[in-house]
């Protein structure tokens, strides 16, 4: 399962920085997107990977670190808001300049 | 009431905040947040009183003890920077309430969280609630930075945003690293799991570094830098005047991560490269000024010439540097946001020509100009203000360090680069006018922006003057900074330096 979840992180972050390196606002998105869930795939990972086990603690039962899960969700929130923002702002960009660019001028 | 002393100064723009979304009426949402903003520096002026006997407080937030729970933390440095903070919030907000609040929505309520942000940075002992307070500051200034409208502005923020997110995924990963060696995210915790034998050293290590990169992206140091000048001039006044005290969040992280989790156990891992690309900073926002064709991009340059001569100083690890560093951190983000504030008040003035640096219509109001001298030499660290004083206290300080030589050539020569960038634009805002040109009636000043600007202006020379017991609250900041024994006690109580939690799986 290491090896699963490291290729996933791996090829995520490889296609999140590729896309955030492209020109135009929508796919920078897209990248920063797909980098987030690469990040939160990466700090749950944090607590050690378990199968079967809850993340709670009871005595003598195995149990999940709790805490990178939390840290998680709140990552998650705040990665959600500031992509919705950017798409927003890139929304206006596009409106008030006509271009998609990510300097907000028509190029190539 | 002094055992829940730390929790107010985020209580107070959480509750403004609250109230001001609760009412949509401008003049309200006003006077909440100039009431709200009043009594914050009430509480830090106190809170720094207080944390000058020398004892960390250390507020458990639910009770739930160190390394289990989050803690806030005050030391000196943490209850002076509440301080700058409060001060700078009240004035802007005093400025911005004259009007500048009403070319877009929500400003009085955005307001309210980045304070709550910055001041939650500062005060915060725990890695991952910094992460959120980072979040909270940015996520209102990337609205802030967007608000009163137009193409300028939405173009920097859209660079602005997409750079902090991308920081924002580094930062995670370095938490995630430093939880994943360290099983801990509490700094003093952290500090005093590096010293115990049984983690691995090396991604440890990989995490700081990231880490430090983070704060440095945050703090402009050069190859992350480039972002800056740009937002910074892009601003209304008032934002880009509370924006210069973001660059010192990531400067202030730095120094403490570096003075408590990596100078007992890693000290070399600022060496070298630090000092050096601080030092290239401070001679390209030197030449950025130089070149710059607007005021506003101008202050924008000198703060992160600003922000370049402070990364100079954790890398130095010495208790002399960083209190000199702490006074020139004070006066540096006073001077930058009273030099953005009249760079508002002057570009009004000036109609179309704006703060560009042309042949314009002549300034209505003297007061304006001799306040352009005090700030443009306060700015250029000339005597007899502050400028100067922290300069000083900064240069005397590096004379003994290794990299002294090369820190004080850069300094003194893009010191006196700015000087003449800043005397060659004075001359065009105050001087040089179009033949048979007259002054606009335009707008008045107003008693509000008149009274903020002053009394940020006044900074230059009151700090000067009062240089003596500020440098020397620095120096016992410094002092209490530098000890981090006595913060790893302070905050996870006697007798926990030695047992360890259990290996980690």
């Amino acid at each position: 399962m290491e090896v699963l979840l490291s290729i996933a992180i791996g090829v995520l972050t490889a296609c999140g920085v590729f896309l955030i390196l492209r020109s135009r606002t929508f796919p920078v998105l897209l990248g920063l997107t797909l980098l987030s869930y690469a990040v939160n795939l990466f700090l749950f990972a944090s607590g050690r990977l378990r199968i079967d086990a809850p993340p709670l603690i009871r005595a003598g039962a195995s149990y999940a670190d709790p805490l990178p899960q939390a840290l998680v969700l709140t990552a998650i929130v705040i990665g959600f808001g500031m992509t919705a923002y950017l798409a927003i702002l890139a929304l206006r960009a596009l409106s008030e300049s006509g271009a998609d660019h990510v300097d907000a001028h028509k190029g190539p | 009431m002094n055992a829940n002393a730390p929790i107010l100064p985020l209580l107070i723009p959480l509750a403004a905040a609250l109230l001001q979304m609760a009412s949509g009426r401008l003049s309200f949402q006003r006077a909440v947040g100039l009431l709200a903003t009043a009594l914050l520096v009430l509480v830090a002026s106190w809170l720094t009183l207080l944390a000058d006997d020398g004892v960390l407080r250390v507020y458990a937030l639910g009770d739930w003890p160190a390394p289990f729970g989050i803690v806030l933390v005050v030391d000196r440095l943490a209850a002076a920077m509440t301080l700058l903070t409060a001060v700078l919030g009240f004035v802007v907000l005093l400025y911005a309430s004259a009007g500048f609040d009403d070319e877009g929505i929500h400003f009085h309520p955005l307001f309210q969280f980045q304070l709550l942000g910055l001041l939650g940075a500062f005060l915060t002992g725990d890695l991952f609630n910094l992460f959120v307070f980072f979040e909270i500051m940015l996520l209102a200034s990337y609205v802030l930075l967007a608000h009163g409208g137009g193409l300028a502005r939405t173009r920097a923020g859209i660079t602005y945003v997409v750079l902090n997110l991308v920081g924002s995924a580094l930062f995670l990963i370095a938490l995630g690293l430093i939880y994943g060696t360290l099983g801990t995210l509490n700094l003093a915790d952290v500090a005093r799991v590096l010293t115990l034998p049984g983690h691995d050293r090396a991604l440890a290590r990989l995490a700081f570094a990231l880490l430090i990169a983070v704060f440095a992206l945050k703090a402009g140091l050069l190859p992350l830098s480039f972002w800056l000048p740009h937002t910074y001039s892009a601003a209304g006044a008032p934002v880009a005047a509370l924006f210069a005290i973001m660059t010192k969040v990531g400067i202030v992280a730095i120094l403490r991560v570096q003075a408590i989790a990596l100078e007992p156990v890693m000290p070399d891992l600022l060496d070298n490269w630090l000092t050096t690309l601080a030092l290239a900073t401070v001679a390209f926002a030197a030449l950025g000024a130089l070149a710059a064709a607007r005021l506003q991009a101008l202050i924008a340059w000198l703060v992160l010439l600003s922000a370049g001569t402070l990364l100079v100083t954790p890398a130095q690890a010495s208790t002399e540097v960083s209190a000199a560093a702490l006074y020139y951190l004070l006066q540096s983000t006073l001077a930058g946001a009273a030099f953005f504030l009249l760079a508002g008040l002057i570009a009004e003035q000036r109609g179309k020509v704006a703060d560009q640096f042309l042949a314009g219509p002549p300034l209505r109001a003297t007061w304006l100009k001799i306040a352009f001298l005090i700030v443009a030499t306060t700015a250029a660290a000339l005597p007899p203000f502050s400028g100067f004083v922290g300069k000083l206290m900064l240069l005397t300080s590096t004379r003994d360090v290794e990299a002294g030589s090369a820190i004080w050539v850069v300094i003194l020569i893009s010191g006196f680069i700015v000087m003449a960038a800043l005397a060659r634009d004075g001359c065009y805002l105050i001087w040089k006018h179009k033949a048979a040109a007259r002054s606009l009636p335009g707008e008045p000043v107003g008693w509000q922006r008149a009274t903020a600007t002053l009394l940020l202006v006044a900074a230059g020379p009151l700090l000067a003057v009062g240089a003596r017991p500020l440098a020397d609250y620095a120096a016992r900041a410094s002092a209490q900074l530098h000890a981090p024994g006595a913060y790893v006690t302070g905050v996870l109580g006697a007798g926990a330096t030695t047992t360890g939690h259990g290996t980690r799986p």
